[in-house]
């Protein structure tokens, strides 16, 4: 999926109203290119995503996904358009009863029809995929395990694991490693984009880690203050570049 | 002796015993034209009222107490009287179950608009407010009506009260629920219903069992008595043994009807600690 | 999906939710349980719609719109009102008579035995009678309490003061007790070990703290009583239940409704000034 900003501003809802957590910003991603968006904590990493996501409506601007601005849409025109896009937040949004199969599976529920997700409560009408997708982030063996029995790392995979049993084309994680463990977070990030390359999808991942974002990401935007600091291929991030991103927050840089 | 302003009729710290009590009246005190209030409503209820102590209190009272005491005494246990009493008990038993799961699913179809916004929400939780305060026993007597004498009267009219205060407690339960699952899934064009299912009830779940098991404590005991006004039940047969002054029979029933209670209470403990 | 994938599929089709045989069990014996649900409770759902049933009903909803208001009948509904509130009030005064002495009894912070670490034989006897006295009054339903008075002194608001005043003597003694022991025992029991009497210590040790709490129970409960008081008027007791009864007997829907409407708005009234008192209160 295409995904294009325009002058798009972002305020967070309850804020005041002179107040953008994201300041006017324009920048296109093509169909399956894969981005890395890395910035300090507070420089409107979140709500860039939460645009794309047609989570948050723009405070300025137009958004457009593959060249249709959502909001223009009618209701039912925009819920199609839904199911065409995933959001990961940071925190997964798994609700703590629930099994781990259960959690993965509604990743399906935009394409299933009302009684068969009924029925999939009862019996999980697709176990293959959902184990497949779990194996994929080393979990195949929590497959019914209550998600509330897991550690937070593994939460955190559970969450991405939906994203692959989905049918998307926009994938959008929010700092997908952060409660990961190296060797996990290196599984996890080669998972996504191996995923996300053999199915045409595009990956736009918020990342602490700059590393990582250097060594997985073709391109890399960097945020801060809520202002576009930088949109670059990953050759011509310096480490100097770095630095003055991450200024007042050099504790923050790894 | 300082005149202690309006801290006067508000409770006095527990630090400080060795003070003498506040003033018991200080007219510029709130509280205190309340308890003025109270105390009046009171003397003028007791007044109005055409109340007949001295029948209570009478000789005749008394004895006619001392015989039913001493009937309740010697409850029957004979075999064909005990027959019709285990089908009551189980009659009731049966009202009060059915009653309570109508009223689960009743309370939760109106507890999801009631938990969203604007016109709908008004509109479901005043239908919750009209429900939960007509008392189940005057919601019995309107149902016999359609319903006509039975149990059936009894358990329409325990699921419509009851679906009112469990709807209330269900739509308090889904908005004081996590919003991040059911977000989650918004974004990616979910339907409500489906989100409902998948990302509120896994949660609210302990909470209505919770709810539901507390009701059903509480409607086996308006079971009991809601045969009186023609509902079946213990309370038919309660009332129809009292009304030939048959304690010994009454005694029985009423024996029926806590052993019920002490059943079902048990019950409701024991899946609750089973469901952990 | 390439060929690897595919066989993993395939092997992860053999793989079976181990919670289902669990469910289905479940299901069975929920269905088990529904049927003789259904039949004992001669749950015939389809004979309310049947005509010797919907005929009447439909008349009797019909004559809801619009409700009685001759003034006429509103002075009686008013005036009915008025002794269900009245019966309401003088019920929870009376258990209010009777409770508070009870729960003085029963509160173990006013042991006075007690302090030296376990209480003495007698007054823990004393207690557990008293306990299991609040019990019995509280468990037998109100409407069970009224049926013996109205047979014991007749018809009308004496038996159904007296059905409340029994079975809230229940409640407000059980939870009087409870707020009583839950608040700090320090400084009552510093008291009691000085040598002060077991009532002036609870007027200086034990009520100021919990005063709040109690008065905010028993005014929730006098919204409560006013609900009984309505209910009982159904088996003789007089007030605005007596009425709606006699009403229905004669499917009067108009006289019905009005009185209907007219509870519904009581039980609000007293909702707010229940909040009211319970805020000006404490």
């Amino acid at each position: 999926m295409k995904v294009e900003l325009l002058v798009v501003a972002g305020k967070h809802p309850a804020a005041a109203p002179a107040s953008l957590a994201l300041q006017p910003i324009t920048l296109c991603v093509e169909a399956g290119e894969h981005v890395a968006v890395i910035g300090p904590s507070g420089a409107g990493k979140t709500t860039l995503l939460h645009l794309m996501a047609c989570a948050l409506a723009p405070a300025n601007g137009s958004i457009q996904l593959d060249s249709r601005d959502p909001w223009q849409l009618s209701k039912s025109a925009l819920q199609k358009l839904r199911a065409d896009l995933f959001l990961a937040p940071q925190v997964p949004p798994l609700p703590p009863r629930q099994r781990v199969v259960t959690s993965v599976l509604a990743g399906q529920l935009p394409r299933m029809g009302f009684w068969r997700s009924i029925r999939s409560l009862f019996y999980p009408v697709d176990i293959p995929a959902a184990e497949q997708a779990l194996a994929q982030f080393d979990l195949a063996d929590k497959l019914f395990e209550r998600v509330d029995r897991l550690s937070g790392g593994e939460r955190q995979r559970v969450g991405l694991a939906r994203g692959l049993v989905s049918n998307s084309k926009l994938w959008l994680i929010d700092e997908p490693l952060s409660a990961l463990d190296p060797t996990r977070a290196e599984q996890a990030i080669q998972t996504l984009t191996k995923s996300a390359s053999q199915r045409g999808v595009t990956l736009i991942a918020t990342l602490h880690h700059v590393q990582m974002a250097l060594a997985h990401f073709p391109r890399i935007i960097g945020l801060k203050n809520g202002e576009l600091a930088f949109d670059l291929p990953t050759s011509e991030v310096t480490p100097e570049r770095l630095k003055d991103l991450y200024a007042q927050h050099l504790d923050e840089l790894t | 002796m300082k005149a202690i302003p309006d801290i006067a009729c508000k409770p006095l710290p527990a630090q400080l015993p060795s003070q003498l009590p506040p003033p018991l009246w200080d007219a510029r005190c709130k509280a205190c034209w309340y308890v003025v209030f109270i105390a009046l409503l009171t003397i003028a209820s007791f007044w109005s009222l055409d109340l007949q102590w001295g029948k209570f209190l009478s000789l005749d009272a008394i004895q006619k107490m001392g015989r039913f005491v001493a009937e309740l005494l010697t409850p029957n246990f004979e075999t064909p009287f005990l027959n019709k009493l285990w089908w009551a008990t189980l009659e009731t038993l049966a009202m009060s179950a059915l009653g309570t799961l109508l009223a689960v699913v009743l309370g939760l179809l109106l507890a999801l608009p009631a938990s969203h916004s604007g016109a709908v929400r008004t509109i479901t939780r005043a239908a919750l407010n009209a429900l939960r305060s007509i008392p189940e026993l005057i919601w019995a007597t309107l149902l016999l009506i359609a319903a006509g004498l039975g149990p059936m009267a009894g358990t329409l009219a325990l699921a419509l009260h009851t679906s009112g205060v469990l709807g209330r407690l269900f739509a308090e339960a889904i908005e004081n629920s996590e919003g991040s699952p059911a977000m989650a899934l918004r974004t990616s064009g979910v339907s409500e219903l489906k989100i409902f299912f998948y990302a509120t009830l896994p949660q609210i779940m302990p909470q209505l069992i919770s709810y539901t098991l507390y009701r059903w404590e509480n409607n086996i005991r308006a079971a009991a008595v809601l045969g009186v006004v023609g509902a079946g039940g213990l309370g038919a047969m309660l009332s129809f043994h009292m009304s030939l002054f048959q304690m010994a029979e009454t005694s029985s029933v009423l024996l029926a009807m806590l052993a019920l209670v002490v059943l079902v209470d048990a019950l409701s403990y024991w899946i609750r600690k089973a469901l952990g | 999906m390439s060929s690897p994938n595919r066989n993993r599929s395939n092997a992860f089709a053999s793989v079976r939710d181990p919670a289902f045989l669990r469910r289905v069990f479940w299901l069975a014996l929920a269905a088990v349980l529904l049927w003789p649900m259904l039949v004992l409770s001669e749950f015939k759902i389809w004979t309310l719609f049947s005509a010797e049933s919907l005929k009447p009903t439909l008349k009797f909803l019909a004559d809801f719109f619009p409700p009685k208001l001759e003034p006429e009948f509103l002075l009686m509904v008013a005036r009915e009102t008025w002794r269900t509130v009245a019966m309401a009030t003088a019920g929870i005064a009376l258990a209010l008579i009777f409770a508070i002495p009870l729960s003085l009894i029963t509160a173990r912070v006013l042991s006075v035995s007690g302090l030296a670490g376990h209480m003495g034989y007698g007054s823990a006897m004393v207690r557990t009678v008293v306990r299991w006295l609040l019990i019995v009054l509280r468990s037998v339903p109100e409407l069970i309490w009224a049926l013996i008075f109205v047979r014991v002194v007749g018809l009308g608001p004496t038996a159904g003061v007296l059905a409340i005043a029994l079975t809230y003597t229940g409640m407000l003694g059980k939870v009087y007790c409870e707020i009583l022991e839950s608040s700090d025992s320090a400084v009552t029991h510093s008291l009691l070990r000085n040598g002060t009497g077991r009532l002036q210590a609870f007027f200086y040790g034990l009520l100021p703290q919990s005063a709040a709490e109690l008065t905010s129970y028993t005014v929730y409960r006098w919204e409560c009583a006013i609900r009984s008081s309505a209910v009982l008027g159904f088996v003789g007791a007089g007030g605005l239940g007596q009425q709606m009864d006699a009403s229905m007997k004669m499917f009067n829907g108009s006289e019905v409704s009005t009185m209907l409407i007219v509870f519904m708005l009581l039980v609000w009234l007293a909702d707010r000034a229940s909040s009211r008192f319970r805020e000006g209160l404490s």
